[in-house]
This record gives C-alpha cells, sequence and structure tokens, in this order.
C-alpha cells in the first residue's frame, strides 16, 4: 500500500508552496539587472559555491551567530533546522530501503510508519545495530521536539534567551507558527498510536504507544491522527510564502546571491525582496535597538522588514532610525537593514529638485601639495577639531591643502541617508572634481560621515583616504609627531560611521594610549552605543535625541573617566552637555600633548639659517 | 527673639529679601558662596532703562542692609533639612544655622558659550561673550588694540532657544541687552558698523521698543533676521559669520572684527543642586517651579522654603527686585502664622 487520501492536505500544501516559491523567485530573478543574472548563473560553476554551501550549512542550519548570541536561542534554532532536516533525510533513507531503492513519491517517507509496520531487521542493518533507523528517527524527532520545549518556554522567559523583548506576531505568523508547533508532538503522537498497535516504533514511539494502549482506543485514533499530521503540514505549507518561515528557503538564496557578488544597489530591486524575505523575525535586533529608550519601539530593523515586505506605508517607521549600524551588527542573517531602510526612504521622500547652479563655483586650490585635509560640515561646526589639525599638519611638517577652508559643499552623506540619492550625486560629482583638481595623494577628513562616503560611493582614481585618526596615527608611527603622555584617566567613544560603518576601531586607541591610560567601556568597538547625535534619524525630537545621549553617556561614564575621548566632530558635539566633563576630540588631544622632537628642531632651524 | 530666616545667595535678590526681611523685623543670615556679594550684577556696566551702572545700583541695593543681617560669604550651602518646625542649613565649611524659614536666592548662570563650539568662543580670540563685553566696557578698555572696527556683530539666543543645548527656554533679556551695548558700541565707535542677527526680537519691556527704533534710526545699527550657523577666523584674526538672512531668503557672509555672542541664562549650579537636596519640582528649563507660578510665585512645594530672583526663571534687575520683596512679603506671611 502506497497510497491513502490522509496524505492530500500534505502533498496539495506541499506542490502548491512549491509552485508559490518557484512563481515568486522567478519573478525576483527576471527583475534582477542582467550583469546581476549573469553573476547569479557564473556562481553555480564558480569558486564561491563551497563558500555558499559551508555558509548554508553553518547558518542555516547550525544557526552559529545564534548560537554566539546566546547559546539556547542557537539549540532552539538548530534543533527545528538540522533535526527536521535529518528527519526527512533519514525517512527517504529509510523508506528507499523499504522499498528496495525504488524512488518513493514524497509523502511515503514522511508518513513510512503508516504504511509499514515491520519490525523485521532489515538488510542494511545487520552491518549496523539492529533498529538503527528506528532508534535514529524517534531520536531525532525528540530533537526536534526539544526545540519545540525551548520555543514554547522562549513565550514565558525570553530573557534566559538573550531577548528582552520579542518580535510582535502577525495573523499570518500565528497561523503558520501554531501549525509549525502542532507539526511534530502530531507526528510524535501518530506514530505513537500506530507503534501501541503495531509495535514497530522506536524507544520513543514504542514505549507511549504501550502506554497509550493502555488507556485509549487506538484503533479509532490512529486513523485520525495521521490526518491530523497531514493537515498540519499542509497548513504550515500553504502559509508558508507569506509568513515569517519564508526565511527557511530564502535565506539560502539570499546567501547564495550575497556570495555571488551581487549586492543591493542605489535602488530597491530584487535583492531587496529577497533579503525582505530572508528576516526570520528572530527579534536580535529590537534589543540592541536604542530607540527604545527613548520609547520609540516600531521601528526596529524587524518592522521595517515586515512593513516592507507587506507593503504597508511607513514614512514615520523608515524616517525614525539613527542608521547607527548596531541591527545590521546583530543581524544573524546578515541583512543590510540600512540599506533596505535607505532605499524605502528614497521612495518615500520626493528627489528634490534643487538649485545646484552654486555647485559650479567650488575653488579649488591653487598650490600642488601631497595631502588634502577636508574637515567637512561638522570639522567647521567644531573649529576646536579644525584647528588641532592645523596645528598637527603644520608640527609634523606636512605641505597640505585645505579644501573646505572657505567652506564647501556637503560630502552627500546625510542626502544619500534620507534617501535623496540623485541629490547626493551631483554634490559627490562636483566634490569628486574639487578633490581630484588638488592632485594629491591623500585625503584626510576630520568627519566620519564624510570618510564613510568617500570610501562608499566616491571614485577618487586610488587616492587614499584617511580619517584623521588614522593619519595621526601613522603620523606617530613615523615619528614626525610626538606625543608626550599626560597623568588622566580616558575612554575612548568608537563613532558609529567609524567603527562600525568604516571598521576603524583600533587607530584612535593606539594614538590615545600614547597619551592618557585608556579605560574599558562595557559597551565598546562593534558594539559601541550611538551619542543620539545621528544625522540619520528625520524624525525624532531633541527630547528623544537627549535620552539615548544621556543612555550613552552613563555606560560611558561608568569608570567615571576624567575625559571622553571620541574620533568624531558630531559626537563631540553631542556628548558634551556642558556637565563638567571634559568631551574631546582625538585631534584635540594630540595637539595638546605634542612635543619638538629633536630631529625636528634641528631641521627647523636648519631651514630658519637658509632662509635668513 | 525675632525669628531667623536664612537667605541662600547674596545677588540682588538675596540682598534685596534680606534688607526687606530685617526692615520687618527678622533676624537675616545671608550666605553666599563667592568672597563677595553682589553676584552678577558687580560685573554689569550699566542697566537699562537709565543707564545706571551696575555697581552703582548694587550700592543701593546694599543700603538697605543692617545690624539684623548677618553676612556668611565663601559658604557654600551642602544640605538643608527640614528638622520639626525648623530647618538646619550647613555649609561646606562646618558653618551651620537654624532657621525658621529660608529663601532660595541662588540665581543664573549665564550660558556657557563654549558649547555653541561652531560660534568659536574660546577658540578665536575675537569672539566674546555679551558679560566679556560689560566687563570691557566697565574697564574703559574695548576693543583698545583696534582703534576703529569695521565691523561688529551681535548674536542674539546664544544658549537660549535652541533644542541642541537643551535649552528651550528664552532668556528675554538678551534682546534688550543685545539693543543696549550695540548702542554703546555704536557711541564709542561712530564709524562701525553694527549688525544685530536675531530669530525674534522680543522688546517686552517700558521703553524696550523705543530704544530698538532709536537704534535702528539714530545709530544705524543693522538687524539681520537670521541664526548664525557657524564663523571662522581668517588669518588677520578677522571672524567671518555664516548667516542666512531669513527675510530676503538670502545666504551672507559677513566678515567682522568683533563677535559678541548674546549668552542666555540657566539656573545656576547652587539652584540646581538645592532643587535636587530638596525635591522641589522643576520643568524642563531646569529653574525651580514655585508652588503657583501666577498667584504665589515666592512660595515652593515645602512650607518654609520660599524662592526670590532669577532661581525661577530669568528676570531683569527691576523684575528680581520685584520678586525679593514679594518674597519678603511671603515669609512674613508665613512666620506668622
Amino acid at each position: 500500500m502506497t497510497f491513502d487520501l490522509f496524505v492530500i492536505p500534505f502533498f496539495g500544501g506541499l506542490l502548491f508552496m512549491i509552485i508559490v516559491l518557484f512563481l515568486k523567485y522567478s519573478r525576483w530573478i527576471a527583475m534582477m539587472d542582467a550583469s546581476d543574472r549573469v553573476k547569479a548563473g557564473m556562481a553555480f560553476f564558480s569558486a564561491s559555491l563551497p563558500v555558499t554551501i559551508r555558509e548554508i550549512f553553518w547558518e542555516s542550519l547550525l544557526h552559529r551567530r545564534m548560537f554566539k548570541k546566546n547559546p539556547l536561542l542557537g539549540f532552539m534554532h538548530m534543533s527545528f533546522a538540522l533535526g527536521w532536516l535529518l528527519l526527512i533525510l533519514m525517512g527517504n533513507l529509510e523508506s528507499r530501503i523499504y522499498s528496495g531503492g525504488h524512488i518513493n513519491p514524497p509523502y511515503y517517507p514522511i508518513f513510512l510508519k503508516f504504511f509499514i509496520h515491520d519490525k523485521r531487521v532489515l538488510p542494511f542493518e545487520i552491518f549496523t545495530l539492529p533498529g538503527f533507523f528506528r532508534f535514529t528517527m524517534d531520536l531525532l524527532l525528540l530533537f526536534v521536539l526539544s526545540g519545540l520545549g525551548l520555543a514554547l518556554f522562549k513565550r514565558a522567559r525570553s530573557k534566559w534567551f538573550g531577548l528582552k523583548r520579542t518580535t510582535r506576531h502577525n495573523s499570518f505568523d500565528k497561523w503558520a507558527i501554531i501549525s509549525l508547533w502542532l507539526i511534530f508532538p502530531l507526528r510524535l503522537l501518530a506514530e505513537s498510536f500506530t507503534a501501541g498497535i503495531y509495535q514497530g516504533g522506536g524507544f520513543l514511539t514504542n514505549s507511549l504507544g504501550h502506554i497509550f494502549a493502555a488507556f485509549l482506543p487506538l484503533k479509532y485514533l490512529v486513523y485520525p491522527s495521521w490526518w491530523a499530521y497531514s493537515s498540519m503540514l499542509g497548513i504550515f505549507f500553504i502559509t508558508l510564502p507569506w509568513s515569517r518561515f519564508m526565511h527557511i528557503p530564502t535565506e539560502i538564496v539570499l546567501i547564495f546571491l550575497r556570495n555571488a557578488g551581487i549586492e543591493q544597489g542605489k535602488y530597491p530591486g530584487s535583492f531587496s525582496q529577497i533579503e525582505l524575505r530572508a528576516c526570520p523575525r528572530c527579534g536580535v535586533c529590537i534589543d540592541v535597538c536604542q530607540m527604545n529608550e527613548a520609547g520609540l519601539t516600531g521601528s526596529s530593523a524587524v518592522y521595517l522588514i515586515r512593513s516592507l515586505r507587506e507593503k504597508q506605508a511607513g514614512v514615520f517607521l523608515h524616517s525614525n532610525c539613527m542608521m547607527c549600524g548596531r541591527c545590521l551588527e546583530a543581524c544573524p542573517v546578515g541583512i543590510d537593514t540600512l540599506g533596505l531602510r535607505v532605499g524605502a526612504r528614497g521612495v518615500d521622500n520626493r528627489q528634490i529638485e534643487a538649485d545646484f547652479t552654486y555647485l559650479a563655483k567650488q575653488p579649488v586650490p591653487a598650490t600642488k601639495a601631497d595631502v588634502v585635509y577636508f574637515a567637512g560640515c561638522m570639522g567647521h561646526l567644531t573649529p576646536g577639531v579644525k584647528n588641532a589639525m592645523i596645528k598637527i599638519f603644520e608640527r609634523a611638517g606636512i605641505d597640505f591643502n585645505f579644501l573646505d577652508e572657505d567652506g564647501s559643499i556637503c560630502c552627500g552623506r546625510p542626502l544619500k541617508l534620507a534617501g535623496m540619492q540623485t541629490a547626493a550625486s551631483k554634490l559627490i560629482t562636483e566634490n569628486t572634481k574639487a578633490i581630484l583638481g588638488t592632485k594629491a595623494k591623500i585625503l584626510v577628513t576630520s568627519c566620519p560621515i564624510c570618510y564613510k562616503i568617500f570610501n562608499t560611493d566616491y571614485n577618487l582614481n586610488g587616492m587614499q583616504v584617511m580619517h584623521h585618526s588614522v593619519y595621526i596615527d601613522t603620523l606617530v608611527k613615523e615619528g614626525k609627531i610626538v606625543l608626550e603622555p599626560a597623568a588622566f584617566r580616558a575612554v575612548y567613544h568608537d563613532p558609529c560611521e567609524l567603527g562600525r560603518g568604516s571598521g576603524i576601531y583600533e587607530q584612535p586607541r593606539n594614538v590615545l594610549k600614547q597619551i592618557a591610560e585608556v579605560a574599558d567601556v562595557a559597551q565598546d568597538r562593534e558594539n559601541s552605543l550611538c551619542c543620539g547625535g545621528s544625522i540619520g534619524d528625520l524624525a525624532m525630537s531633541a527630547v528623544q535625541r537627549n535620552i539615548i545621549r544621556d543612555g550613552a553617556l552613563s555606560i560611558l561614564c561608568e569608570s567615571n573617566p576624567d575625559m571622553l575621548v571620541t574620533a568624531c566632530p558630531l559626537c563631540k558635539k553631542t556628548l558634551d552637555t556642558g556637565n563638567g566633563l571634559i568631551v574631546k576630540d582625538i585631534a584635540e588631544i594630540v595637539a595638546d600633548r605634542m612635543t619638538v622632537s629633536i630631529k625636528q628642531t634641528v631641521s627647523r632651524s636648519l631651514a630658519g639659517q637658509m632662509s635668513v | 527673639m525675632a525669628k531667623h530666616v536664612v537667605v541662600i545667595g547674596a545677588g540682588p535678590a538675596g540682598l534685596e529679601t534680606s534688607a526687606k526681611l530685617s526692615k520687618m523685623g527678622l533676624r537675616v543670615t545671608l550666605v553666599e558662596k563667592e568672597e563677595t556679594s553682589g553676584g552678577h550684577l558687580k560685573n554689569w556696566h550699566t542697566l537699562f532703562p537709565g543707564n545706571m551702572p551696575g555697581l552703582k545700583a548694587l550700592e543701593s541695593i546694599k543700603e538697605g542692609l543692617d545690624e539684623n543681617v548677618k553676612i556668611q560669604t565663601n559658604t557654600q550651602v551642602t544640605a538643608l533639612e527640614a528638622v520639626n518646625d525648623y530647618f538646619t542649613v550647613s555649609g561646606h565649611n562646618g558653618w551651620q544655622e537654624k532657621a525658621d524659614a529660608v529663601v532660595l536666592a541662588t540665581g543664573f548662570k549665564l550660558f556657557d558659550a563654549r558649547r555653541k563650539e561652531e560660534y568659536g568662543y574660546g577658540i578665536y580670540e575675537n569672539v566674546i561673550t555679551s558679560s566679556d563685553l560689560e566687563t570691557l566696557l566697565a574697564k574703559g578698555n574695548l576693543f583698545s588694540n583696534h582703534k576703529n572696527p569695521a565691523r561688529i556683530g551681535f548674536v542674539h539666543c546664544v544658549g537660549s532657544r535652541d533644542e541642541k543645548v537643551n535649552n528651550l527656554h528664552c532668556s528675554k533679556l538678551c534682546c534688550i541687552t543685545a539693543v543696549k551695548q550695540a548702542v554703546e558700541v555704536k557711541q564709542l565707535f561712530p564709524e562701525t558698523e553694527v549688525f544685530c542677527f536675531y530669530m525674534d526680537l522680543r522688546m517686552f519691556g517700558r521703553h524696550y521698543e523705543e530704544l530698538y527704533k532709536e537704534a535702528q534710526e539714530k545709530y544705524n545699527i543693522q538687524f539681520i533676521r537670521g541664526r548664525l550657523s557657524e564663523s571662522t577666523e581668517d588669518k588677520e584674526g578677522n571672524i567671518i559669520v555664516k548667516v542666512e538672512d531669513t527675510l530676503l531668503g538670502k545666504p551672507l557672509r559677513i566678515k567682522t572684527d568683533f563677535l559678541v555672542l548674546m549668552t542666555g541664562m540657566e539656573p545656576a549650579a547652587g539652584t540646581k543642586s538645592l532643587t535636587a537636596m530638596l525635591g522641589l519640582k522643576d520643568v524642563s528649563d531646569k529653574f525651580i517651579r514655585p508652588l503657583d507660578e501666577v498667584l504665589q510665585p515666592n512660595f515652593t512645594d515645602m512650607p518654609g522654603v520660599f524662592v526670590a530672583g532669577t532661581c525661577s526663571g530669568p528676570k531683569s534687575v527691576s523684575e528680581t527686585l520685584a520678586d525679593a520683596r514679594s518674597a519678603a512679603l511671603a515669609v512674613e506671611a508665613f512666620l506668622k502664622e
């Protein structure tokens, strides 16, 4: 017997899901740029394929990043993913052996215990353990059920899983999650009832069957239980493409495309659509979001992604984010949450037709120098930083041009973050002309916001872009400036755009350690907190910003430091509340603590004699 | 024996309250953290209207003090406790007094203009504050190394009505002070072009509007509506101001010899610490909130503790003195009960 009516809900659901997934993925592939399609096609034959397979194994099955976040959370996700996959694989193998190697219909291994009540030792098992499959299949089922137990426990005690807040679910998710949770207990019941009658199960199902047989009329219950099991599978498959569980197939696709070198692009496209569906709504991004502190709980990455996926309007939700990148850092799936938000803002904010005629008047320095300095808007709003840099250049004897000495046009990053890509591009084009016009080799900037976009969106023909903290570190290492230590204890605040945004963590610390004792901060480097002054948010009030700033300050000042040092003019401005704590930029500290090295004294006095 | 009142803070408000309480036959101890009394008034060149020198005004106020008022200087109040029907007030140096009532006259502090770093105070030599200007006027050496400055700019609302520095309130006196100082500068240097950069001009007091009109018509002072975005220093030490004229809708760059920042008023450190110490209510601006701002401006939530002067919000000297007298009456009424 290889067919029964009860398999129809499962089989129908599975076919339905496969057709829907096929249609959806085909549409996204069709929407892709031709070049991306070529990249994706090539990826099947390139060296990225083993990398992709490895990543799928580690992340989609074992959930390594989830384990790093919290072992219980990792185990919960792993038991569902790996346990279920192994159940399917083992079931297939087992059914093949029974059917003598023939390919069976897909429902056959799933409901094998319904079709086969065989207690014989199979030929294959003679070489392994008697009852190998029965034992293994029960063990795997127990493995999945342990994950289910954890999932239920997580409802009550999410803190044990490292989550203070969990995702609020919509109705599709609720249907899907209820069916998912019922699948495995129903499988257990169906198999136990069957084992209660035929004794064909393993350690778990046989024992349970034995118990059930004692007080339940299994003869009547066994068939409905298989129907129920099959129906739950059917419901799960039918709801999957519209629920959070769409992430199961889509994360695999995302990993593949990402390793093929496909990126989000400037405007939302099919890659974004795939990212939206690769989000499991695990909620890891919710707790790391500092917006919660200011009572803005609805705009975390998970809700952004869901609202985009469900095509809900959400200008306020899109606008309310500091773009600090903490969710990006935390996301176990590696979804570019910031890019998605910028894309959404681009759709919200009509492309403003501003007057760009003033751009043509950008002055280009007349003299040539190897180094060009760009203070940026924020550098100009903190003249202390700008002046410190000039002092440092002069002391190190560096020939430099000050590109925006008389003010300048914006680097374009604030516009880009607001989703105004077209306007940003105009500024980028003009700035590029001015920068390249200096014919310098190194572009030094004081502002991490400018630094970030110089690296990501400017084509500067190989000109090296350096943030001033990195440049100062180089000057110190080359002996061009000598720093004098002072007796104070400082903490260093990692600016979002410089740290998480650009991966620069150590150079500013190296410099600071030459001058002061640097105390540790509980949340630093990748986990650094946003100062609250971010230009990335388009909707927050000053009061809300202050709450976020004060939260960050309390963490930064836990060790009661003498000074708070950062490497971003905006962070410096924001964190300086005038309450007595000294807040300085790394450049200002350096400018204060430079001594003249002997070499410099000699060369300078020689230069003096020559000019006389 | 006459009842005893401790007045904290010997600025105009504390001095006037003490003088009036003493006239009412009460014993007063006036505690001051600094070496001398007088508060901000002793550093202020002239007052408007009437151009009375700050020191002269201070002398007149002090004339009201008599032997019933004991002044305790160099004493920072560190504790104030209500014990049964009296208060114990203690200072950092071990000084302690019992009091039947306490008047908080801890006043304001000027906004630290360095927090608006984009304006360059503390970085560029020729950026000064309104308070610095008064001191220079008092010394009689304003711009002594610049015989004839070509241009001078006054920047209104520095640290007031500015969300970015967490001060939403209007300090209300900076407008008239800027107009007064602009006129004084123009009187000293008739050839100099004087600019005032403002958001709104709040000429609420008697004679204020008239002076503003005179400043424009007689002294040709330029009032430009626009908030300064930033200032830079050129190689000669001039201050280049970037501002948008929001009436003309045009961005401006103006080269000035000096830039004067009209710093606003914030609650003094002592005001803040006493508010916290006593658990008194404040509002977002951190000034003390009286029991009722309209009807009982000198009472607080704590019976026996009163407020006088600018610790409950920005006030001119004349308003401060009126408030101090009102506080004295409130204290007397309370002690009679």
